[in-house]
């Protein structure tokens, strides 16, 4: 029945449900992805795709299974189509353009150029991934990524206490400190006790709120001085006092729309919306339209409030205050939505704090002379054992297939004689590029070593980090990387660039 | 499910060997080759694959997320003898990342299933499958391995290992034996956040030195869940903790087991009428559990493994963390050994109390303790010549007896200062002697 699948498919997917929701789960069941090369790397990614319930996936490769590939490869009869990627590119380059997302996987310079090229017109999320040796390397190639729900780790809380709006004045106004019996007292939230001492210091400071440490700390003792005494004129238990003062920082913190958010909101995108516009720039343009009308210059309330010592009445009435300004705030917001195009978007305006965009430079940029990221690759190599090495590295390898039709070092006896010719490869990486930096003998003669090689637990690595990649940009939930990741398996160490 | 005493017979024959053409290529390149990197004590030859092919064992502690990834990952990176230790068995919920597992697979036992499939995909190998807890094996099932590789998501589990192996080390004259550390590399993940990291007993940090890492479950405070709730979790938490116990709802002694869609399904209604109780609103079926395995850890660690086998390079020093939450954060670092951890310090461990202390203090103590942070401790100690148990939980009968010790003080129950006192856990294997220190 379609209930009980309904139900067996929810209870096969519980534990990713929980981390990126229905939404995200449809996303990914919506989506095509084209693998190009289904070596150990390829299929290790794959395998972390399907697993989580990708709706279809394509397989290019023009290779035969050759003995080495049965060896670190888990998937031995996956099915693909046998084409030949460069073949594709020559006659039907648009057969790219129907995929959600492409991976490219051990592609040699040219062939990645030329996908690149191609995959960038057409506005077609390309992830790039080598394992070469014990080296992982992944470029995600996205013109403009918008992410609605990053799911910050440490977020700060949307109080509101220096700017308190009508319903949360009135709810703080309802209670009398002064008058309560002891067990009402010990059990006022924090958040009301720092709201009521916050009136009386402004009263008391010609509505300046406590600012340095000094005065934040007077402020702190105004609240102590309000914990109950016994008739002994001890000072009482009262965890929720203690509470308040130890979040005064936190109480504290001004009303304020991010700096990634106010970039988002005086750029271009949102200032020119068509009906070409992603939801994303029309939620967004919404939001600025709050702000400037509703809003008297703040975002949306988010609507939570963190647990704190209180009788459950008492917290949930003022949660409820918080909860009910964000509902209001949210259909205001769905208004100017609604005004701005015919249909209304689907997300939710409490992540407006937590809105990005991830925008990577195109490989052709990356690759060329004149717009190469010089300053990032010497300022990097200024630690010549930096993960940046081996980005240098990996080209020089690149250059040496050009140039060589194959990789160095694959057989024995090729080892000792190609370091020198890898060398070759390396000097002219870095004249070509002007890059004053240098590269240890070491590193070459290493390269010569690894001869290409795919070592399973490194392509299991860089799949693992490639399909959780890939959920992200399909799903448009977490923040991807930005845009050049490599994974050192010796050190066990790894490094992000901006390329 | 009959007790599993010898090793199962499975397809892909123990001991045949099936090598072709350019299997082990994209190892060998790692072993037959000297490299500027390599570990100072590395010899390139064709011996250490043999090594690794024909002697080298290797034991994955859990078949789950982490398990499965372990021994597919070992399997092709030339490891040819493996354990595999889990006792549970396979449910639907697993499905979506386990990947050894089918539907049809549901039901059985997650250590057996899971050395079928390796066994006939990689031919050769072969997983020596043991559907049973880790605590039912002793010393010589143990060093038998070369190294030993968790993939569990418990931290008493993790502990009681960790125990185990430090109980294997051999001092002589106060120095000690190499050749008795057996490696321990541990993997954990949750959501996408994970850990890998390398275990020497007896030489590097282990579990115990960083038990401070792991921060304690999040306990909220009994008057909240009691009487006071006012989120969605401590309505969870009231029925987990106080109306399971009472209800019983699948039988006496049944536990609530965090798989079982049925005890899940339970929960959540009794939590909606909590909640419903309180105008609560947000309690959803789906817990706050977040167990999504992370890729990397198991890959990371079975990186390590091979290291370790074959001495290519010098492993992980000791402990490197993932967070993918934006864009791919790793950071390495060295934990550093605790002077005075409990497990592998030799280190006597003072408890200092009062002679008017009462044993409940104590036993407070032993569970509180961020360094310590015991299960369910029992206390035995010498007195007038006896051996004495003072207070111990997990036999009922005993637990009876002993309880009116707890309001006793340390004086009342005849201990001195100075005393040594024998404190058993489930976090550890050992027996762990503690010194009574008496503050005046």
């Amino acid at each position: 029945t379609m209930a009980a699948t309904k139900t067996s498919k929810e209870q096969r997917y519980d534990r990713q449900l929980r981390l990126w929701g229905d939404h995200g789960q449809e996303a990914l069941e919506n989506a095509h992805v084209c693998l190009i090369n289904a070596t150990a790397t390829g299929t290790e990614t794959l395998k972390n795709l399907v697993l989580p319930g990708i709706g279809a996936f394509t397989i290019v490769d023009g290779h035969t299974v050759s003995g080495e590939d049965v060896g670190n490869n888990f998937f031995l009869s996956s099915s693909s189509i046998g084409k030949n990627p460069d073949k594709l590119l020559d006659n039907d380059p648009e057969f790219f353009h129907r995929f959600t997302l492409v991976i490219g996987v051990q592609l040699p310079e040219s062939t990645c150029l030329r996908l690149g090229s191609v995959l960038w017109s057409a506005s077609v999320p390309f992830l790039v991934c080598k394992t070469y040796g014990l080296i992982g390397y992944m470029r995600l190639v996205v013109k403009e990524h918008t992410v609605i729900e990053s799911h910050p780790d440490n977020a700060l809380e949307d109080l509101r206490l220096d700017q308190p709006f009508a319903e949360l004045k009135s709810h703080i106004q309802s209670y009398d400190l002064e008058s309560m019996e002891k067990k009402d007292h010990s059990h006022t939230p924090w958040i009301i006790i720092v709201a009521k001492y916050l009136e009386k210091w402004l009263s008391e400071h010609n509505s300046q709120p406590p600012k340095n440490y000094k005065e934040k700390e007077a402020f702190r003792q105004l609240i102590r001085q309000g914990i109950l005494k016994n008739d002994n004129d001890v000072p009482e238990d009262e965890e929720n006092f203690e509470e308040a003062v130890k979040n005064v920082n936190t109480a504290l913190n001004p009303t304020k729309i991010p700096t990634a958010v106010e970039d988002l909101i005086n750029s271009e995108q949102c200032s020119n919306i068509t009906s070409q516009s992603a939801s994303f720039w029309v939620m967004l343009r919404a939001i600025k339209e709050f702000i400037q009308s509703e809003g008297n210059g703040s975002l949306p309330v988010r609507g939570t409030i963190p647990d704190m010592i209180a009788d459950s009445q008492k917290f949930i009435n003022l949660q409820n205050v918080y909860r009910e300004k964000a509902m209001q705030d949210a259909a205001a917001v769905s208004k100017h939505v609604e005004c701005i195009l015919q249909s209304v978007g689907k997300v939710s305006c409490k992540n407006a704090s937590f809105l990005r965009v991830v925008c990577c430079r195109s490989l052709a940029e990356e690759y060329s002379v004149d717009s190469v990221n010089k300053d990032e690759i010497t300022s990097y190599m200024d630690s010549p054992d930096s993960e940046m090495v081996l980005y240098l590295m990996l080209r020089a390898v690149d250059r040496f297939y050009q140039q060589h039709s194959r990789y160095p070092g694959v057989y024995n006896y090729q080892v000792e004689e190609d370091i020198s010719k890898l060398k070759l490869c390396v000097n002219s990486l870095l004249q070509e590029y002007s890059l004053n930096v240098n590269i240890k003998d070491d590193y070459i003669h290493e390269f010569c070593r690894y001869g290409a090689a795919e070592p399973h637990t490194v392509a299991a690595f860089l799949g693992g980090s490639a399909a959780q990649e890939v959920i992200k940009i399909i799903s448009h939930q977490f923040v991807p990387f930005n845009n050049t990741f490599i994974y050192n398996a010796m050190s066990q160490t790894s490094a992000t660039f901006q390329l | 499910m009959a007790d599993l005493d010898e090793p199962m017979v499975v397809d892909g024959g123990t001991g045949t060997r099936c090598e072709w053409e350019g299997r082990w290529n994209h190892v060998r390149k790692f072993l037959e080759r000297s490299g500027p990197f390599t570990h100072p004590d590395f010899e390139a030859s064709t011996e250490s694959l043999q090594f690794m092919l024909d002697t080298c064992k290797i034991l994955v502690i859990g078949a789950g997320g982490l398990g499965c990834e372990l021994l597919k990952d070992l399997a092709l990176s030339g490891f040819c003898n493996i354990h595999v230790v889990d006792m549970d068995t396979i449910d639907v919920s697993n499905l979506n990342r386990q990947f050894l597992f089918r539907p049809k697979d549901v039901g059985r036992p997650k250590a057996d299933v899971a050395a079928e499939f390796i066994n006939s995909r990689i031919p050769g190998c072969c997983v020596v499958p043991h559907c049973k807890k880790i605590q039912d094996f002793d010393e010589t099932f143990y060093r038998q391995f070369h190294i030993i590789v968790c993939g569990l998501d418990s931290i008493v589990a993790r502990r009681w290992m960790n125990g185990m192996l430090l109980s294997l080390l051999v001092y002589e004259d106060g120095v000690l034996d190499p050749s008795s550390i057996i490696p321990l590399i541990d993997g954990g993940t949750e959501g996408f956040k994970g850990n890998a990291r390398v275990i020497l007993p007896g030489m590097t940090a282990c579990i115990d030195c960083t038990l401070e890492l792991y921060p304690p479950q999040i306990n909220f405070p009994m008057c909240t869940i009691a009487s006071m709730p006012r989120l969605p979790e401590h309505c969870i938490e009231y029925v987990r903790i106080l109306l399971w116990p009472k209800e019983k709802p699948f039988g006496d002694g049944v536990g609530l087991d965090g798989d079982d869609p049925d005890h899940i399904q339970w929960v959540y209604q009794k939590s909606l009428e909590r909640a419903a109780e309180f105008s609560i609103t947000g309690v959803t079926y789906r817990l706050t559990q977040a167990c999504f395995s992370s890729l990397f850890d198991s890959a990371a660690c079975a990186t390590e493994v091979f290291k370790i086998a074959s001495s290519a390079y010098i492993p992980l020093n000791n402990y490197m963390v993932f967070n993918d939450v934006d864009g791919l954060y790793t950071y390495t670092f060295e934990a550093e050994r605790k002077e005075n951890c409990s497990a592998c310090s030799q280190v006597p461990q003072d408890l200092h109390f009062s002679p008017s202390s009462k044993l409940q203090e104590v036993l407070d103590y032993l569970t509180e303790s961020a360094s310590l942070q015991m299960k369910s401790p029992a206390i035995t100690a010498t007195v007038e010549g006896k051996n004495k148990t003072l207070y111990l939980q997990s036999v009922a009968s005993i637990e009876q007896r002993t309880r009116p010790n707890l309001s006793k003080t340390l004086k009342e129950l005849g201990l001195s200062d100075g005393q040594e006192l024998a404190i058993a856990d489930v976090t550890t294997p050992q027996t762990m002697l503690f010194r009574l220190s008496f503050t005046s």
